[in-house]
């Protein structure tokens, strides 16, 4: 069901500096299996992406310190944290709060719906968006499940923790 | 009582197996090219997709529809010919089709498959279904959203094919399968090509300063909202303008808002319509599962004899706004 995340998503952090740097680097591994993982399991995806391989992608989760960058390219994948004052040059940014990224992620959310309630900025190239959008909705199953399995109990504690930790109610405020 | 069957969307195969297992009777899809009006990057299926979505819906009691609903160029049919055979081939249950060409091979070719006549075609009157019927044997035409409940009524009681009307989703008027303002802008035909605002053309701007985001097609920009009002489709036929007489901007064709039935579900099945289709081959597999579902039991509901409860389904409306349109009333813009 499509939750709302309110109509106005919050400045951005500053996502620099040491803290983000730290911060990035503490994730890198992690988000290097993460990826490998799932490329490996879901090969189908790559067919819907189409000349968008190769496309560098921004993810940007709001709340964080940092950004995500994906070049989904299978000879050479690419899935990194990156301080904001570090960016490449995106093909296509992807911004939103961190849950709702989550639920996109795993078809829990409807991507138009989220755009429609500006919960959700697209910016840069409109059809890489789109081809990564329809590509990951073809995935049967959770991909943010199947990524915390991997590291097992620890794995799902934390995916579980940090679902709890961005929730709307757990926002300060209650800020939505 | 009219049947009422759930006619439900499918981009990908995950999709229709999400529209399936939600309580679909049908769903529709198309495959990767021009010969649907979905023809959008990443969406829809291969023949081998296809065919292994055939088999999955068919186990369980469920219909699948193969929308054929773009107008071949002049000379350029073999496209269109080679997805019938193919979905013939694997045992689709109907074809949706808006070109004649089109719905005569198939009449001629696969005489033993259903013919279903798309929006595309634009058949509002009684006349022009008949035609569609007496040449190609259609069985079901599914009406332009531009007709009252009353004059759905009495075409029913005028045509011998079943009626299918849309009850949820985009609301997009015009003269469906004539519409050629994408064409002007971009040089893509929404009813050749099967894509209106090809994502391709589209570029969304956001001035940091003042919150303000731009949809802009081809490098036109077709709307621009506020930091907090909520977004449309880019489609130029829900674009705001400026005119002499209305320079503060306004949506000179149509606004940005989606078609809800839901609480005319009994109406429409008592004026005679044998099937409900949902809109949405290029949304999620959450927004399948949730209008599905939400319609499936309301559907149970009406047919058993209860009061439907109709969940809220707002939030996955265009603009997070709603409409029963031309259903309710022609007064509607």
């Amino acid at each position: 069901m499509t939750i709302d995340h309110g109509a106005v998503l919050p400045p951005r952090p500053p996502g620099a500096g040491a803290f983000a740097r730290l911060a990035a680097t503490l994730v890198q591994p992690i988000l290097g299996r993460v990826v490998r993982r799932v490329a490996a399991r879901h090969a189908s995806l790559f067919a819907r992406l189409g000349p968008h391989q190769g496309t560098d992608f921004v993810i940007d989760p709001v709340e964080f310190p940092f950004a995500l960058h994906l070049r989904p390219d299978p000879k050479a994948l690419l899935f990194r944290a990156v301080p904001r004052d570090a960016l490449p040059v995106a093909g296509a940014t992807i911004r939103g709060r961190f849950l709702m990224l989550l639920e996109l992620l795993d078809s829990e959310e409807d991507g138009d719906a989220a755009f429609f309630s500006r919960d959700l900025e697209i910016t840069g190239d409109t059809e890489a968006v789109v081809r990564l959008r329809n590509a990951l909705d073809d995935v049967d199953g959770s991909i943010a499940e199947e990524a915390a399995a991997m590291f097992g109990p620890p794995g799902r504690a934390i995916l579980g923790h940090l679902r709890r930790k961005y929730s709307d109610d757990a926002m300060p405020g209650g800020e939505r | 009582m009219s049947l009422a069957e759930l006619i439900c969307p499918a981009g990908t195969p995950a999709a229709l197996r999400t529209a399936v297992d939600a309580g679909a009777d049908a769903v529709y899809c198309g495959f990767q090219d021009a010969t649907n009006a979905r023809n959008f990057p990443g969406l829809n299926f291969t023949p081998e997709e296809l065919e292994a979505a055939v088999a999955y819906a068919h186990a369980r009691g469920t219909k699948v529809l193969l929308a054929l609903n773009t107008y071949p160029p002049a000379g350029k049919v073999d496209l269109w010919r080679h997805a019938a055979d193919t979905g013939a081939r694997f045992g689709v249950d109907a074809f949706i089709v808006a070109d004649m060409g089109v719905a005569d091979y198939i009449a001629r070719t696969h005489p033993g498959v259903r013919l279903h006549l798309s929006v595309q075609a634009a058949a509002s009157s009684p006349e022009a279904i008949r035609y569609y019927v007496e040449n190609f044997g259609v069985k079901r035409v599914v009406l332009p959203r531009i007709l009252t409940i009353p004059e759905i009524r009495k075409i029913r009681q005028d045509i011998p094919c079943e009626i299918e009307t849309f009850i949820f989703g985009n609301h997009g008027l015009m003269v469906e399968g004539r519409c050629s303002l994408t064409n002007y802008l971009t040089g893509q035909s929404t009813n050749m090509d099967g894509v209106c605002s090809p994502a391709s053309d589209v570029e969304y701007i956001r001035d940091e300063a003042t919150g303000e985001m731009s949809s802009c097609l081809n490098g036109f920009t077709i709307d621009r909202f506020g930091p907090e009002e909520k977004a449309g489709y880019p489609t130029i036929c829900k674009g705001r303008y400026t005119a002499p007489h209305r320079p503060e901007g306004y949506y000179a064709f149509e606004e940005p808002v989606s078609l809800n039935l839901s609480r005319l579900l009994p109406e429409l099945i008592d004026a005679g319509v044998h099937a409900f289709k949902i809109e949405g081959r290029q949304r999620s597999k959450a927004y399948v599962r949730s209008v599905v579902s939400s319609f499936r039991r309301a559907v149970d509901d009406i047919r058993a004899g209860r009061t439907a409860n109709i969940e809220d389904l707002v939030a996955l409306t265009e603009g997070q706004k709603q409409t029963q349109g031309a259903f309710e009333t022609k007064k509607w813009r």
